[in-house]
């Protein structure tokens, strides 16, 4: 039985005595004249919660369907357990795929379904059923084996496809855009039974998402994909607190960038529409380089008067939005120069109004450790 | 609630009711009165004849006239039997030939890119563009002692002497499976065009090599298709007269011609229409029975 693990000690890629299960190395894949996947390459580790992560034409699922066998690289190896893929055709592949829209077989029931797999692999008949009773057990549809897919829930549908997968003990797991056909509140409560499947049966998962909070939770990294490369493979804090690019920072969750010019003292942005702006850490670029200063929404702090001390990172602007969501209100500001600020403020009290309105003067402030820097 | 049909939806819905009632079930009552008649030499050739100027009287003598005696004459006279057989026989491997034939075709075309589909779709009905009767000819051309076939079969030396095909069955199924390969192709390429891609791929992907995703996936996917085939292909093929009669002997007729040698051949209206009447209640009633059942499970499932 394996061990259920803690999902912080967990870092086998920060090891670098450690062997990757799934090693993709210079792996290209073009349809037409346009590259799907481009020279991209990626470790992914026993027992790993690896979300790719992307806008839909980006190259996820033409990399799961390469894993997978459907289509054959151009170019790069994609090697499990240090043997290279290409050879082996799909059916041999100790890989499954759990498809988008399921691809459960219309004319077999849930039993059969999930059977299908063991079948293959010329199972004795009570080894099968027995292993298709335990599995259905675990996605609790013990009760709906005679069930043929078109007289279940989509929520059910999701767990015959997952049972199917996941009874054939593959050494990866690949799910495309598991939870993207079902209703929010069943996708949120998925998630989480999700990634305690996945925990309990010590099984690597790559998942193909779209939806960066649905990546944020599972994953123990993302790997975020654009144009066919990854922009960046981190665990989820890391990719949101320590995006390496504007674009990353942009995809995931929402950002304010200030663009300007490092100062002398290399712990200043000057020029930006908020006037001077100072950082915690001295940056990693020469005083006059044009850089980015990426600051999340819910770092900014919003008052209705200007701030006594300290006077740095501080702009004033007009209120020109402001959305409340329950938890948060979002607030929009115009700088004097036109450019637009958004804060979020969690409504920890509770306050009959917002505190400032439409049309006001407000000040934005920001801690200089609040700021991220970015050079690309 | 239902709303209330307008006038327009009713008639709509009545129209094909009105079809049926006009053109087959006002016809089928004509040959079921027929066959329960007696033959006989006048016009029409067969008695008894309805006589509103009788009356009453006229009515319970023209009933207390009809009898059963052609179905029993039809029953007891291995002829029908025999060439009752002969048609199921011929029309059963005819479709199992069609959809040998058939089925590999409609794959096919699924394969091929979407603009080439439509093309080779084309060219499978492309036959239907000259008139059936003509290609049965060409075919009578073709498969005739000197044709073009034996010439080409000599010439391949693949025959020594030129073999007869006329007036065979071989003929016969030739004819049937060349005419009717477009009502097998049609429905199968419906279904099998359907088929979810993905399907194929999880098959592929649980460990089912190529060679069997066929037998445990697209084959049972496609089992409305074959049905729907096979009957559209069965059932005209029971009731063929054309080929039989130009490409087929004469020593087993099958069921079209027998009827239309009753007909025409020996004046026997009520036999003939015994005959006919015979076929619908032994076949196509059953047939359109399970065809609508298993019609109804394929929705449901």
């Amino acid at each position: 039985m394996p061990t259920v693990r803690s999902k912080r000690s967990f870092a086998p890629w920060a090891d670098s005595t450690e062997r990757p299960l799934l090693r993709i190395e210079d792996v290209s894949k073009r349809f037409g004249g346009s590259a799907a996947v481009d020279k991209l390459s990626l470790d992914i580790y026993q027992g790993e919660f690896f979300a790719l992560l992307g806008p839909s034409g980006c190259g996820k699922t033409t990399l799961l369907r390469l894993i997978a066998g459907f289509e054959q690289p151009d170019s790069g190896r994609i090697l499990l357990d240090g043997v290279d893929l290409a050879a082996v055709p799909p059916y041999r592949r100790p890989v499954n795929m759990m498809f988008q829209n399921y691809a459960l077989f219309p004319h077999l029931n849930v039993e059969a379904n999930v059977a299908f797999g063991l079948k293959q692999e010329g199972l004795a008949k009570a080894e099968i059923a027995h292993r298709v009773a335990d599995m259905l057990a675990m996605v609790k549809l013990e009760s709906f084996g005679r069930r043929k897919p078109h007289e279940l829930s989509g929520g059910q549908r999701q767990r015959v496809a997952l049972a199917r997968a996941l009874v054939k003990r593959p050494r990866v797991l690949l799910l495309d855009e598991p939870l993207a056909a079902l209703d929010k509140k069943l996708r949120d409560q998925t998630r989480f039974e999700l990634m305690d499947l996945q925990r309990k049966l010590g099984l690597t998962f790559v998942v193909v998402t779209h939806d960066q909070s649905e990546a944020m939770i599972v994953a123990d990294r993302i790997g975020v994909m654009d144009h066919g490369w990854l922009r960046q493979v981190a665990r989820p804090a890391d990719i949101y607190e320590q995006p390496n690019s504007r674009w990353v920072a942009d995809f995931v969750g929402d950002v304010n960038l200030f663009e300007g010019v490092v100062g002398e003292d290399g712990l200043s942005v000057e020029g930006t529409p908020a006037g001077t702006l100072r950082v915690a850490a001295k940056i990693d670029a020469k005083p006059g380089a044009t850089v980015w200063l990426a600051v999340r929404p819910e770092k900014m702090r919003v008052a209705s008067e200007a701030p006594q001390s300290p006077p740095e990172n501080c702009a004033a602007g007009t209120i020109v939005d402001i959305g409340y969501l329950g938890e948060l209100t979002i607030y929009k500001l115009r700088l004097a120069d036109g450019a637009i600020v958004t804060a979020a403020v969690a409504n920890t009290g509770r306050a009959a109004g917002p505190p400032i309105d439409w049309d006001e003067r407000a000040w934005m402030s920001f801690a200089p450790e609040a700021a991220i820097v970015l050079t690309i | 609630m239902i709303p209330k049909r307008t006038f327009v939806e009713k008639l709509a819905v009545r129209i094909p009711y009105a079809w049926l009632l006009v053109f087959f079930l006002v016809p089928f009552l004509i040959v079921l009165r027929i066959s329960l008649s007696q033959p006989a030499l006048a016009q029409p050739p067969y008695a008894p004849l309805f006589n509103l100027l009788a009356g009453w009287h006229g009515i319970t003598a023209f009933f207390g006239a009809l009898s059963l005696d052609n179905y029993v004459l039809i029953g007891s006279d291995p002829l029908y039997l025999l060439s009752f057989v002969k048609s199921v026989e011929i029309a059963a491997f005819s479709t199992l030939f069609l959809l040998i034939i058939g089925y590999p075709i409609a794959y096919g075309i699924t394969r091929t890119q979407h603009r080439i589909q439509a093309v080779l779709m084309t060219l499978v009905m492309l036959p239907f563009w000259t008139a059936f009767l003509i290609r049965i000819y060409a075919w009578m051309n073709i498969l005739q002692h000197d044709g073009p076939l034996n010439q080409l079969l000599m010439a391949l030396h693949i025959v020594n002497t030129p073999p007869v095909w006329l007036a065979t069955d071989t003929a016969v199924y030739i004819g049937i499976v060349y005419s009717y390969l477009p009502f097998m192709v049609l429905p199968l390429y419906a279904t099998l065009e359907k088929l979810d891609e993905s399907l194929l791929e999880a098959a592929a992907d649980l460990g089912c090599p190529r060679s069997k995703i066929f037998w445990e996936v697209t084959l049972p996917l496609s089992a409305p298709g074959v049905l729907a085939g096979a009957l559209l292909c069965f059932i005209p093929a029971v009731g063929e007269f054309v080929i039989p009669d130009l490409l087929g002997g004469s020593r087993a007729p099958m069921i079209g011609q027998t009827i239309w040698t009753e007909f025409f051949g020996n004046k026997d209206w009520p036999a003939a229409a015994a005959v006919a009447v015979a076929l619908i209640g032994l076949l196509v009633t059953p047939i359109v029975i399970f065809q609508h059942q298993t019609m109804r499970a394929v929705e449901r499932g």
